[in-house]
């Protein structure tokens, strides 16, 4: 999976055309650990139509602030650079991610 | 047909992950079903210090790694699956999951509590905006902010201490004129510089744009209201809540007894009213619910599922 950095974020996601998908994370978050093998298990299936991406926001906190991100799990869908959708919290889980991902793709 | 376990544990908590070391070291067949993060609540918070024996430097996530490493030593299998239904009348216990169903000849329930919402406008809305129930979360997107923690026990005195790490200054809110949680903890926060105290106060509304800007407060006592607008400069404020828990038993709670607030009914035994299940942990009606509580329930659970096998099966 794509790992994104405050210098290559706009690159790979603000600048990038078509779906984006951006795994909000964190070294601290315990429920994002227990999510990452959904994350991957999503890509298998989706992938190839959309850029799995992750941020990890500990090295990034201004960057996530700005894109409206200020807790975790939190996972986002950008469309040529503007997103369009998220799911966060307790709704972050592997059914609703992938319901997001069906609505948008 | 599908394997019988001996144990089916449902929640992979300090509760279900001591349930699961007991029974597998009992020579049981032994699966933990856990449906979201396994450690529950326990990995959301930084610092066990009241867990006799645990390490100086302890941390929820390092003593639930430690415990998993335990169950998995002894054989006992953790699986990722949601539970959403039981039939537990049987000799044989039947739990429908979404990925596939079990069938066992007991039932450890170790589903645990969540964190109570305040159930105040914007709470729902700004949730991973600025509203939070998990310091270890989201504390380090509060650096060099100012963030309000919600609630007086134990748990919010204690990630008001953790986030004065990060915040530039920490409120602990509370609607009485005094602390609930231990003294030791109250201690250490009222000689905290970074921490000060809003008393007989709740909060009445969270509003902002995309993220927290703004926190609307009642004093209980005068009813005086107060709007705290974050900095401009900061852009937001953080508000960390936790007053209190709900029990996690929907799955189970027509079939068992529970109090009225839904925590389930067991014996000093951790038995339920129907014979081979049992329930363990947070979720059950008890007077303490800490870590040391909750694997205390787990191991008992394990040794009566254990006993009741022998009972009900080898004769």
């Amino acid at each position: 999976m794509l790992e994104l950095t405050k210098v290559n974020f706009e690159s790979e996601v603000l600048k990038s055309e078509g779906l984006v998908l951006v795994d909000f994370w964190s070294d601290g978050c315990e429920p994002c650990k227990a999510l990452m093998p959904d994350i991957l298990d999503l890509k298998e299936q989706y992938g190839e139509k959309i850029k799995f991406s992750k941020l990890n926001t500990t090295k990034a906190r201004r960057l996530a602030i700005k894109e409206r991100v200020l807790g975790l799990p939190t996972v986002c869908i950008y469309k040529d650079g503007i997103k369009v959708d998220e799911v966060t919290k307790d709704d972050a889980i592997k059914d609703k991610i992938e319901e997001m991902i069906k609505k948008h793709m | 047909m599908e394997k019988i376990y001996d144990v089916i544990i449902i929640g992979a908590g300090p509760a279900g992950l001591s349930a699961g070391l007991y029974a597998a070291r009992g020579k049981m067949s032994t699966l933990i079903l856990e449906k979201e993060k396994v450690g529950g609540q326990i990995v959301t918070t930084e610092e066990v210090a009241n867990y006799p024996g645990s390490e100086a430097d302890a941390t929820g996530p390092s003593l639930v790694a430690r415990m998993i490493e335990q169950c998995n030593e002894f054989g006992a299998i953790i699986e990722k699956d949601t539970i959403n239904g039981v039939k537990l009348e049987g000799r044989i216990k039947e739990l429908v999951g979404a990925k596939a169903t079990y069938r066992a000849k007991t039932v450890i329930v170790a589903s645990g509590a969540s964190p109570r919402l305040m159930n105040v406008p914007g709470e729902k809305e700004f949730t991973g905006k600025g509203v939070s129930y998990c310091a270890t979360c989201d504390a380090d997107f509060f650096t060099d902010l100012e963030v309000f923690v919600i609630g007086g026990g134990d748990s919010a005195v204690e990630e008001a201490i953790h986030l004065t790490k990060f915040a530039r200054k920490v409120t602990i809110v509370h609607r009485r004129d005094e602390l609930r949680a231990a003294k030791s903890i109250q201690e250490k926060a009222f000689k905290h510089k970074k921490i000060d105290f809003m008393w007989d106060t709740t909060v009445k509304e969270i509003k902002g744009d995309g993220i927290v800007e703004s926190v609307i407060f009642e004093n209980v006592k005068t009813n005086e209201i107060t709007e705290f607008h974050a900095d401009e400069e900061d852009g937001t404020v953080g508000v960390f809540v936790f007053v209190g828990y709900i029990p996690q038993t929907s799955l189970v709670k027509e079939l068992l007894e529970t109090d009225r607030v839904g925590y389930l009914i067991t014996d000093d035994n951790m038995k339920t009213k129907i014979s081979g299940v049992f329930a363990a942990g947070d979720c059950r009606v008890k007077s303490l619910r800490q870590v040391v509580t909750a694997v205390s329930d787990g191991a008992i659970a394990a040794i009566q599922a254990e006993k009741y096998i022998v009972d009900a099966f080898e004769e």
